[in-house]
């Protein structure tokens, strides 16, 4: 049969008069008119919604949680952030606590946020598509659809879009925007924030103007090998080069530095040469090392193999590899002589000492890093090839380097990186398709991309490629675009500088690159901005003369300078004017005269109602707390100001001290003051007598 | 024709996307083993998503308690773990070695890993892993800042504790025998209120005008996720789908 004829008889068959052909159009009309709802009754979000319903319905609490559930398509739009957000049409519990024990999605409960759900939607912070109404959709990058939803493991990123700020519950994205700064990736790639300024570095790669000065072409060829080679926790990346790269880099280096100023006196460099061959005084002058407290922020390798010190300056371990004797005692006797803009301090030490010093440092050598490494004299061509090389790997966007131009935006800027289009990247074989794996898997084999590729090759943990990825995932489009009354901005970087004389022995000693004041500086050691207010003056005389840590469980970090009495003068008066705190005025109360009445009560208070010898020693026979400093002299240390404003609220003095507030009524942090303003160390017997 | 080939390309195709989902063939044992005992990684401590910060170590024995090279251990976990490896044979040393990841949801994850003895029957070994959320890390931080000093009586060079210093012992926070038996309201008011708020040793301050609500329950969230015995509802996770 023909297929015309099988047509014809098809309509004969059903359409043959008008009463069937009518019954069959409606029922073909009908069919097609339930298409739509039936594929809304099968459709993904109906199908939990009649599941929540199911769940809830066997609930002791299900008559509240029915009234709370909404049926239907939900959503979250928020015209100003750019958010329009289905996902609670699914996730229907969000705001359930009683359903905490919930475990199967997508109907556990939100966790307890500072955040409300209909302020900020769902995407702001899990990413997905917000619209989409269907799992697949709404979750993974499919068809048309971008944006797969965030691991958890990345989700701090998002906070970093509206807190600019370190946040306390961020500390894997605090991490990320640290090492940002700390490894030198905003030294190449431009990363603007959403106030307009500029991510800048805190690192501070040494220049390279006299490179010749402090060590050997053979060092600096075999450093640009492989840094991590000279010191494991070196920041500075492996370019991957190659040996006839290295050459030429170290030949044009060499070539193209300049003679320092530096001081040599032969007598230091004499007891060098002698104590760096005789082990004997070498462990002589370790102790200068040690009461120096080179410790506190250099690190060496002690036998085992550990690293024991700290990483505010370089590992020493192999220092003597790599140093001229001539410069480092110059170094030791003033860095800023050689880098003006040294973290280090000028330690006032006498020839002698430098030569110690120097010495000791000498000896901690690796025979077998330089070891059969022979390079010939560098030819015109090297270097031209080398200072090329320094060009293409934008070695002057980090060091200073005399004859190379520091390069303009040398790297892709990183401003939108975490909004980048999947389409517009070149993944590496074995990288999966999405933004967050491209991020982790760039940082971490950079070269994997590409042999040709720039980018050097970091040493860096898992979690510190997670973190970093975090707070590049957190510099995006979106970030650009939020209104900035929902923001957090960044602290304006300080720009504090002390004044006078002062100002320079400041500068001179560093203090920075330790302790904080007025926002600027290191937290290795106490924050100094209320100094003033805090201490009495013979005490910070005598601790500059003499520092020693005030807490039983801290070791002792503070060097000492060895200043004169006039520097001592200088700094003490400085501090104690300068720095006040406007909520304590240091002469509003008494350093001693408190009636024995009152003594005696703060005793009581001190030791029953507050129960201060947790954490503090006032008796050395009884008191074994560990965890606050030790009071046994703090009435000479302290003013009774002081103690008395640090008694009703401590952490309006000190942000984030330890020490709780009490909420003490004004005769109790009176009395307390009185008792504690007796602790006078010997005095104190005195006056018991 | 054609269609006589589709339908037999049918069930091959949908085969081998199966066998794409399975995890790759174990290797095959090269000794058996009589017990299973963990060397190293067990109640570690991480946030939701994240590795642990140490690998699993499980060590396989045989019956004389001597190491057993190249039993097969296999792990399991619930939905959302990622075990990597999740089975191999064990080294010369006996032990076999995993990186594991936590999934997205905060509890507790267990880790069964299992060897097969001579005689063909599965040995056991269950090991607990902690997923912190949000709450929880939020909790731990205020832990690390405040309260670890004196209720972990482990110390490192950073942080010497002050557990040996004090009169009356603190508990630390995974004794659950003792904290278990503690309401949420009893826990927020010792925190809030010091010792004396429930007739103990006044050496525990009050932290309530330093700590706002939300934090003390954060510190509370935590509490109750390190907790050995666990604590009370939620129990073991099973993340679904």
């Amino acid at each position: 049969m023909s297929l015309p004829e099988n047509l014809k008889k098809f309509r004969q068959k059903f359409f043959g008069n008008s009463v069937s052909a009518f019954g069959w159009t409606s029922l073909i009309l009908l069919i097609l008119l339930a298409i739509a709802p039936a594929k809304n009754f099968f459709s993904d979000w109906l199908r939990y919604q009649r599941g929540y319903e199911r769940l809830i319905s066997r609930r002791s609490d299900a008559v509240t949680l029915r009234r709370h559930f909404e049926s239907g398509i939900q959503q979250i739009w928020l015209p100003e952030l750019g958010v329009v957000d289905r996902c609670t049409t699914c996730h229907s519990a969000m705001k359930e606590a009683t359903l905490a024990d919930v475990s199967l999605q997508p109907y556990r409960p939100h966790p307890p946020i500072p955040h409300k759900l209909e302020e900020f939607g769902c995407v702001l912070c899990h990413r997905g598509q917000g619209t989409a109404t269907s799992v697949e959709d709404a979750h993974k990058s499919t068809l048309a659809w971008e944006e797969p939803i965030l691991p958890a493991k990345y989700l701090e990123s998002s906070c970093g879009q509206c807190h600019q700020r370190d946040l306390q519950g961020t500390p894997q994205l605090n991490l990320g925007r640290k090492m940002l700064r700390a490894y030198g990736c905003v030294h190449c790639h431009t990363i603007k924030q959403p106030d307009g300024s500029v991510i800048t570095a805190t690192d501070d790669p040494p220049s390279l103007t006299h490179i010749a000065d402090k060590t050997s072409r053979e060092w600096v060829f075999a450093w640009l090998k492989d840094p991590q080679a000279y010191s494991t926790t070196a920041t500075m990346p492996n370019f991957k080069l190659s040996d006839d790269d290295a050459r030429d880099i170290s030949a044009f280096l060499i070539s193209s530095s300049t003679p320092a100023s530096l001081k040599l006196v032969q007598s230091s460099l004499d007891t060098a040469k002698k104590i760096k061959d005789d082990a004997t005084l070498q462990t002589k002058a370790s102790s200068l090392y040690g009461e120096s407290f080179c410790a506190s922020c250099h690190a060496v390798q002690n036998a085992a193999g550990n690293l024991v010190g700290g990483n505010i300056g370089p590992e020493l371990t192999k220092v003597g590899s790599k140093v001229r004797p001539e410069w480092l005692q110059a170094w030791v006797r003033n860095p800023h002589d050689y880098d003006p803009a040294t973290g280090m301090p000028h330690y006032r030490f006498n020839d002698e000492q430098v030569g110690e010093l120097t010495g000791f440092l000498l000896a901690k050598s690796d025979a077998d890093l330089l070891a059969n490494l022979h390079l010939d004299a560098a030819t015109p061509e090297q270097i031209a090839h080398g200072k090329r090389l320094v060009n293409d790997y934008g070695c002057a966007s980090c060091h200073e380097i005399n004859g190379v131009k520091r390069p303009e935006n040398f790297a892709p800027e990183l401003t939108k990186i975490g909004s980048k289009p999947v389409n517009q990247l070149a993944f590496a074989p074995g990288v999966d398709h999405n933004l967050y794996s491209y991020i982790g898997a760039k940082i971490k084999q950079p070269r994997a991309f590409g042999a040709s590729l720039k980018m050097p090759q970091y040493t860096f943990t898992p979690s510190q490629v997670d973190a970093l990825t975090s707070a590049l995932l957190s510099h995006n489009e979106r970030a650009l675009t939020i209104p900035a009354a929902k923001t957090v901005p960044a602290l304006p970087p300080s720009h504090y500088e002390p004044a006078g004389k002062a100002g320079q022995l400041i500068a001179d000693l560093n203090c920075f690159s330790c302790h904080a004041i007025n926002g600027r500086g290191g937290d290795m050691a106490p924050d100094l901005t209320w100094e003033g207010s805090s201490v009495q003056r013979d005490w910070l005389l005598q601790f500059f003369r003499d520092p020693n840590t005030l807490r039983p469980a801290l070791i002792r970090r503070m060097p000492k300078f060895n200043l004169t009495d006039a520097e001592i003068a200088t700094l003490t008066d400085y501090i104690l004017t300068v720095y006040q705190s406007p909520k304590v005025d240091r002469d509003s109360m008494p350093l001693t005269g408190y009636p024995p009445g009152q003594v005696e009560l703060g005793k009581q208070l001190y030791y029953s109602k507050y129960g201060c010898q947790s954490c503090h020693i006032i008796d050395t026979k009884q008191d074994k707390g560990y965890i606050g400093p030790t009071l046994t002299h703090v009435g000479s240390r302290l003013t009774a100001a002081w103690v008395y404003n640090w008694m009703k609220d401590p952490a309006a003095l000190r942000p984030g001290t330890q020490e709780p507030k009490r909420n003490m009524s004004d005769d109790d942090a009176r009395a307390l003051t009185a008792f504690l303003m007796s602790q006078r160390g010997n005095e104190k017997q005195e006056a018991k007598r | 024709m054609t269609r006589i080939l589709l339908i037999a390309l049918l069930p091959a195709i949908v085969l081998s996307a199966c066998s794409g989902h399975s995890t790759a063939a174990s290797p095959e044992p090269a000794a058996y083993g009589a017990a299973i005992v963990e060397s190293s990684g067990g109640k570690q401590i991480t946030e939701v998503g994240t590795p642990l910060p140490q690998p699993v170590v499980v060590q396989v024995n045989d019956d004389q308690g001597a190491a057993v090279t190249g039993a097969l251990v296999q792990l399991t976990g619930p939905n959302g773990i990622y075990l990597d490896p999740a089975s191999g044979l064990t080294d010369p040393s006996g032990q076999f070695t995993s990186n594991i990841s936590l999934g997205v949801t905060p509890g507790r994850y267990q880790i069964v890993a299992t060897t097969k003895t001579k005689s063909g029957k599965n040995v056991d070994l269950k090991l607990e892993e902690i997923a912190l959320g949000y709450q929880e890390v939020l909790g731990s931080q205020l832990n690390d800042q405040y309260c670890a000093r004196c209720h972990n009586q482990e110390s490192s060079p950073e942080r010497v504790s002050n557990y040996d210093n004090l009169e009356v012992k603190p508990h630390p926070f995974t004794e659950g025998d003792t904290l278990n038996k503690m309401t949420d309201a009893d826990l927020t008011a010792i925190i809030s209120h010091g010792g004396p708020a429930l007739n103990k040793s006044p050496l525990m301050a009050p932290y309530g005008y330093t700590l706002s609500k939300s934090e003390i329950q954060s510190l509370i969230a935590y509490i109750r996720m390190v907790s050995d015995p666990p604590y009370g509802a939620p129990g073991i996770v099973y993340a679904q789908k």
